[in-house]
This record gives C-alpha cells, sequence and structure tokens, in this order.
C-alpha cells in the first residue's frame, strides 16, 4: 500500500472516504464488454475480409472494399477496437501510474492516441471504399 | 509508479537458526518472518524446529509451541483457534489463510515458511496493521439502514430473501482475501478490496435495508470498486470458501442493471 510521506492527522475513515465517489465507471464498464461482444462477432469477417486481400493490389483491395457490407464491417470493427484499446489502456494507467500530473497527461496522451488511430483507420477504409 | 520492490529497510536479511529441541525424535522445520521496530534492523527469516511429538496438528499450534518452548518475543495474533476469529491470518506456503486452520502436514516439501498477510505495513513479526482495512469496512456502513419506523417486533423477511445472503454473511474479515489481491496491493488507499465489497454485497442484497440505492451510489466508482479486474486470488485464498470476486461481480451487475 502506498504509504504516505508525512503521518497523517487524518482519521483512517477520512482517507478512505477521502474526496467521495465518482459515481462513474458504470458507463465504461459497460462499453467494456459492449465492444469486447461486438469485436468477437466482428472479427469472423474481418478475417476473411484480410484472407482476401493477400495477394491483392491496391486496385484489387479497392474492389473489395467497395463492397457496402465489407465496408461497414471494417469500419465497426475499428471503432470498437480503438474504443475498446482506449478503455482497457486507461484501466492500465490508474492501475500502475500514481503520479497525479503523470497520470493525466497519460490518459490524455491515450485519447489522443486512440482517437488518432481510428480516425486515420476510417478515412482510410473510407478512401478505398470510394474508389479514390 | 507503483512499488513492485520493497523499500531499503523493509529487504529481509539474514535471520537467526535456533537450536532443535533436546531430546526429540521427530521435528518439524519452521521458517517464520521476524521484524521488531524497536531494533532499527531490517526483517529476517528465523529457522525453528518444532517436537511435532509435543505439537498439535496445526501451523498455529505450532507457533504457540515455539513461543513456549523456544522464543516467547515471537509476535503474532491469535483468539479462538478454530477458524472463527479471524485474528491469525497470515501467509503460510505462499498463501494467505488462517494459521489454526492450516495443518502443518499439508505442506509438503521441506520447512512450513510463515510471514505476515502481504502488502500491509507490518507493527511487529507477524502482526499487521490493519487500520485501513477496518477503515474500508466502516466506510461501507455495515448495518441495517431504514427509513420505515422500526416495526414493534423484528424487521421480516423471507426465507428466499435469507438465502440471498448466504455466501456472504459467513465473512470473518480476517483480511486473508483483500491481501492476496494485486489490484489491492496498488491501490488499496482508493480501492475498497474484496472484504469491503463482499460485505456492500451483503448489505445490497438484504431485503430489509432501504438504503440500496445508496449503497450503490457510494460504491459507484473507478477506484472504490471497478480496479477488481476479476483475479480471482481472493476467491483462492478465503479460508471459508466464499467467492468475493462473485459478490462484486453481482455490485456491477446492478449499477448496470440500473442504467440500463
Amino acid at each position: 500500500m502506498s504509504v504516505p510521506k508525512s503521518p497523517s492527522m487524518r482519521t483512517p475513515l477520512a482517507r478512505v472516504r477521502s474526496l467521495g465517489s465518482s459515481h462513474s465507471g458504470t458507463s465504461d464498464f459497460w462499453r467494456q464488454r459492449l465492444t469486447a461482444v461486438a469485436m468477437t462477432v466482428l472479427i469472423v469477417p474481418v478475417i476473411v475480409v484480410v484472407l482476401m486481400l493477400i495477394g491483392s493490389n491496391q486496385a484489387g483491395a479497392k474492389q473489395i472494399f467497395s463492397s457496402l457490407p465489407i465496408a461497414i464491417i471494417m469500419l465497426l470493427f475499428i471503432v470498437a477496437s480503438a474504443w475498446h484499446m482506449k478503455i482497457g489502456m486507461q484501466v492500465v494507467i490508474e492501475d500502475y501510474v500514481h503520479n497525479e500530473k503523470i497520470k493525466l497527461a497519460s490518459v490524455m496522451a491515450n485519447n489522443f492516441f486512440c482517437i488518432a488511430v481510428a480516425l486515420a483507420s476510417i478515412y482510410a477504409i473510407l478512401k478505398m471504399s470510394s474508389g479514390v | 509508479m507503483v512499488e513492485f520492490a520493497l523499500p531499503k529497510n523493509s529487504k529481509i536479511t539474514g535471520g537467526k537458526t535456533w537450536p532443535k529441541p533436546a531430546g526429540a525424535t521427530e521435528t518439524r522445520e519452521f521458517k517464520v518472518y521476524r521484524w521488531n521496530p524497536d531494533d532499527g534492523k531490517n526483517p529476517g527469516i528465523d529457522t525453528y524446529h518444532i517436537d511435532i511429538n509435543d505439537c498439535g496438528p496445526m501451523v498455529l499450534d505450532g507457533l504457540i509451541w515455539i513461543k513456549n518452548h523456544i522464543d516467547p518475543t515471537l509476535t503474532f495474533r491469535r483468539s479462538c483457534r478454530e477458524g472463527v476469529c479471524g485474528s491469525c491470518a497470515m501467509n503460510i506456503d505462499g498463501q494467505n489463510t488462517l494459521a489454526c486452520t492450516k495443518s502443518m502436514h499439508d505442506v509438503k516439501d521441506g520447512a512450513v515458511k510463515v510471514n505476515p498477510l502481504p502488502h500491509q505495513p507490518v507493527v511487529k513479526d507477524l502482526v499487521p496493521d490493519l487500520t485501513n482495512f477496518y477503515a474500508q469496512y466502516a466506510s461501507i456502513e455495515p448495518w441495517l439502514k431504514t427509513t420505515t419506523p422500526t416495526p414493534q417486533k423484528e424487521w421480516r423477511q423471507s426465507h428466499e430473501d435469507r438465502e440471498k445472503l448466504d455466501g456472504l454473511y459467513e465473512c470473518i474479515l480476517c483480511a486473508c482475501c483483500s491481501t492476496s489481491c494485486p489490484s489491492y496491493w496498488w491501490n488499496s488507499d482508493r480501492f475498497l478490496g474484496p472484504a469491503a465489497l463482499l460485505q456492500a454485497t451483503r448489505w445490497v442484497k438484504d431485503s430489509r435495508d432501504e438504503a440500496t440505492g445508496e449503497r450503490l451510489d457510494n460504491l459507484e466508482d473507478p477506484f472504490r470498486l471497478y480496479r477488481c479486474h476479476t483475479i480471482m486470488n481472493c476467491a483462492k485464498a478465503c479460508p471459508k470458501g466464499l467467492n468475493p470476486s462473485e459478490a462484486i461481480a453481482e455490485l456491477k451487475l446492478k449499477l448496470v442493471e440500473r442504467q440500463i
């Protein structure tokens, strides 16, 4: 357990109650399960698409992605996995990073990274499916 | 970052090997964590040999035998010696359990290794400081909360509703579960831990209680509740065979249920 640098005069109960409950966390808990289930379902068609892409050139890939169901499946998979990645990484940061400033910066960087990865992937899929 | 290594003054260095008891035909080796706050030294592991023909079968019997026959300074908590009070919780052979219900003969190879409950400040030898643990228990307000005027007789409960408390009310607050949980090791200042959360479930599920929503409000927090990652060390460690992990999952389900 983390030991305070100087002895605190606060009572143990005051330390445990601290700033109180944030009344949050359930939404992230639910979304993590939701995206996990979504990815479990979507991974099958995604693997099929990846197998179809093996050996094909850019023109071939564009043709595959021009199919609306394939584009939608890939977009859904990217959204679910980026969201899942963001929540999962935040949990790891909260578990192990105890310095408040570093924690805030890490959570922020994690959000930026996941949004950037998701947007770049969505842009690529849309570009391929529109044949540009 | 989380501290993965022990502070310098907590590192185990050396330890004393005590002579075997004279005249004993069969002995069992005990390796016991020793630390005295008054001598300024680092903790050590002392080695003792007990006469198993003069001693009961449990690890607690062995520790009492050491205290009575070899080293009266050995310090540990014990009271009921039958798995009801939870005082003698300690880490035996790498597993948190009660010394009074753990047979020394179940420790198969070599010495019986006895350490205090992990990741808690040590008061002396095998005595951990559980102040934070007890404050966390107090924070879940473990008593019946009602607004309806108290009835003239008892608060009534159906047999079915009473059965819902089975697997929860038996907890003796020995702290074996919480101190076996890695999530509790890293975040015990904010995560309530399996024992307090199992007790919280016991009151959330009590049909007589009128503060269910308020109790859930107090638990709904990324640290207080959601640090539980279903590692399940708690269920493995519980000497009463309870499953805090399942109780915590029920809390999470109730929180989802009231939101969706």
